[in-house]
């Protein structure tokens, strides 16, 4: 599988403290992998520092075949989606705006052709033309999905693109996410829900102190050693019908 | 409303708006004086009227747009419905520009206290636009005018302090009180170049101010060159405001209450309020100055007093009824 995403040696730091001190990261296109970790672990940090917005102190970060540094901003959007956890707007734009800013490198007509299709897609069609700071939270998040989709980048990255949904968003979310990448684009989630993480991803990272301390397939990334060490949890994923399952209580 | 159409409105409303204001004035004419006037541009009336209030709202006019586009650049590029062009401190050192000038005894040199403000506009803007690219937050960047604003203050204060005589405290604080009174053709064609160069770089960004709506990291994300685009909007916000307070002094207001006039007409979109938030400042400004003029007071009022009159109340009411969709 070709990788979508590589870092090396990533380190940064935010305010004199290290965040961030990854070894290698690699994410395939095709893949959804998801990064769990405890409140302050260095999720966000991991993905925002290997998209280059947090400034590192070292290391390489790779966008399919090129560095990022040798990417201009135009050719780096053409090789990723970010959706960050913040999901505050400044202004009540209709929601297909809003999609649609996600395809700026299209002209206006097509981006909203593209903006009210993936809107479709999330099950917000009917949303197209309101603003959105007249939607609940969970409409708002899908139409900022949409807008993530609207990018048709290979790579599409979401920091909690869950948080705060009802248990319906969540998994139509999850699920959308995946069939992206069963299109062939690499995916990589931040999770706080453990169950969905292991239900949803390819793989699994896990993150404490900004090192990944453990990855694999989900059944082994959360092993009931990393339970106990990283999450403080006495327990284990069980497999049932509807997937695996987080069966634990806290330590 | 197609943003086009909504752009002819609006120009024909501000046309409509200029002819009464060349019409009206101090000095009342009869149907028969107008028509000598028309024909007779150099008449008594058509002197009046052609050279004497003609330059006037046309001034008022650029100087409404240019705050009109400058709010809403700022508001779009801080994300913040409360900005205006003197949230960056432009205004106030623009300001201290002007007031140093006429302090210095310059004010009767042609074109030396426009020239002056402007300097005052560039220096301030030029620093902004040297740290924006720096600072991404908007709130670091409001802390950073809120600054560069309270520092100008204190210097216009200091030239108070030390200004020669009372007569040229006088003639600083009339400046400051902002009016379009006396001015001619000439002087509209001064600050004509700085205001269409500021307009041009607030226009170029504004896919950018559109982009912003979702955040600093979104925008910076979603392949448009934002930093380029935040520094022309910073620059170009900057050439308007220290054009338009050198046309005429410092005017409030109108910079903050023009994009709210339109906001809604144009669903709330950054982009297209810069168009119809020039026109209305322009409009604002027309109508502000007509009030100006026909205000039955001994002494003509300061155009910045009527906007800030009128402005505060309106803008209140605008406030209210937007606040709804304020929320995050």
């Amino acid at each position: 599988m070709t990788a979508a995403w590589t870092l090396n040696g990533l380190k940064a730091q935010q305010g004199g403290n290290q965040v961030l001190d990854v070894a290698s990261l690699a994410v395939s296109r095709g893949e959804v992998v998801g990064v769990v970790g405890p409140n302050g672990a260095g999720k966000t940090s991991l993905l925002r520092a290997g998209l280059g917005l947090l400034p590192r102190t070292d290391g390489d970060i790779w966008l399919g075949d090129r560095r990022l540094e040798t990417l201009t901003v135009q050719a780096r959007a053409a090789r990723v989606g970010y959706l960050p956890q913040d999901r505050r707007l400044a202004w009540s734009l209709p929601a297909e705006q809003v999609a649609s800013l996600g395809a700026v490198d299209l002209p206006e007509a097509e981006a909203l052709a593209v903006a009210r299709e993936r809107l479709a897609r999330v099950g917000a069609a009917d949303l197209a033309g309101r603003g959105v700071l007249e939607m609940s939270g969970g409409e708002r998040a899908r139409v900022l999905l949409a807008r993530l989709l609207s990018t048709r980048a290979p790579l599409l990255v979401a920091d909690e693109p869950i948080a705060g949904l009802d248990p319906d968003a969540q998994l139509l979310t999850l699920d959308l996410l995946r069939k992206e990448a069963g299109s062939g684009a690499g995916v990589v989630v931040t999770l706080h829900d453990l169950s969905l993480a292991a239900r949803c991803c390819d793989r699994l990272m896990v993150i404490e102190g900004g090192r990944i301390v453990s990855e694999g397939a989900p059944i082994q990334a959360l092993s009931p050693e990393i339970l106990a060490g990283v999450f403080k949890l006495d327990g284990a994923l069980v497999e049932t019908p509807a997937g695996l399952v987080l069966a634990a209580r806290r330590l | 409303m197609s943003l086009q159409r909504l752009c002819l409105r609006m120009f024909c409303l501000l046309a409509l708006a200029a002819v009464v204001a060349v019409l009206l004035g101090e000095t009342s004419f009869v149907v028969g004086q107008y028509v000598e006037a028309v024909a007779h541009p150099g008449s008594p009336p058509g002197e009046v009227l052609w050279t004497i209030r003609a330059p006037r709202v046309a001034m008022a006019a650029l100087v409404g747009a240019a705050l009109g586009l400058a709010g809403a650049t700022m508001q779009g590029l801080l994300r913040n419905p409360l900005a205006d062009p003197g949230v960056l401190g432009v205004s106030a050192v623009s300001g201290l520009g002007a007031a140093l000038a006429i302090a210095g005894g310059l004010a009767a040199v042609p074109g030396a206290i426009e020239l002056s403000a402007l300097a005052g506009a560039l220096v301030a803007g030029g620093a902004v636009v040297a740290i924006v690219a720096r600072l991404r937050e908007p709130e670091a960047l409001i802390l950073l005018g809120v600054a560069v604003s309270a520092f100008g203050g204190a210097l216009t204060a200091l030239v108070f302090n030390l200004a020669p005589s009372p007569v040229a405290i006088a003639e600083v604080l009339a400046w400051l009180m902002g009016s379009v009174e006396n001015r001619d053709w000439t002087d509209s064609f001064k600050v004509l170049v700085p205001m269409a160069i500021g307009a041009a770089l607030c226009l170029k960004a504004g896919l950018g101010l559109r982009m912003l709506t979702l955040g600093e990291e979104a925008a910076a994300m979603s392949g448009l060159p934002m930093s380029r685009l935040r520094v022309y909007a910073v620059a170009g916000a900057a050439l308007l405001t220290g054009a338009a307070v050198a046309g005429a002094g410092v005017i409030g207001f109108v910079g903050l209450a023009a994009p709210h006039m339109v906001r809604a007409l144009v669903k709330d979109d950054p982009r297209q309020l810069l168009w119809p938030s020039a026109l209305a400042g322009a409009l604002l400004l027309v109508l502000a100055d007509l009030a100006a003029r026909l205000s039955p007071t001994e002494q003509e009022l300061k155009l910045g007093v009527v906007t800030a009159l009128f402005g505060a109340p309106v803008f209140a009411l605008l406030a209210w009824r937007a606040s709804r969709s304020w929320r995050a």
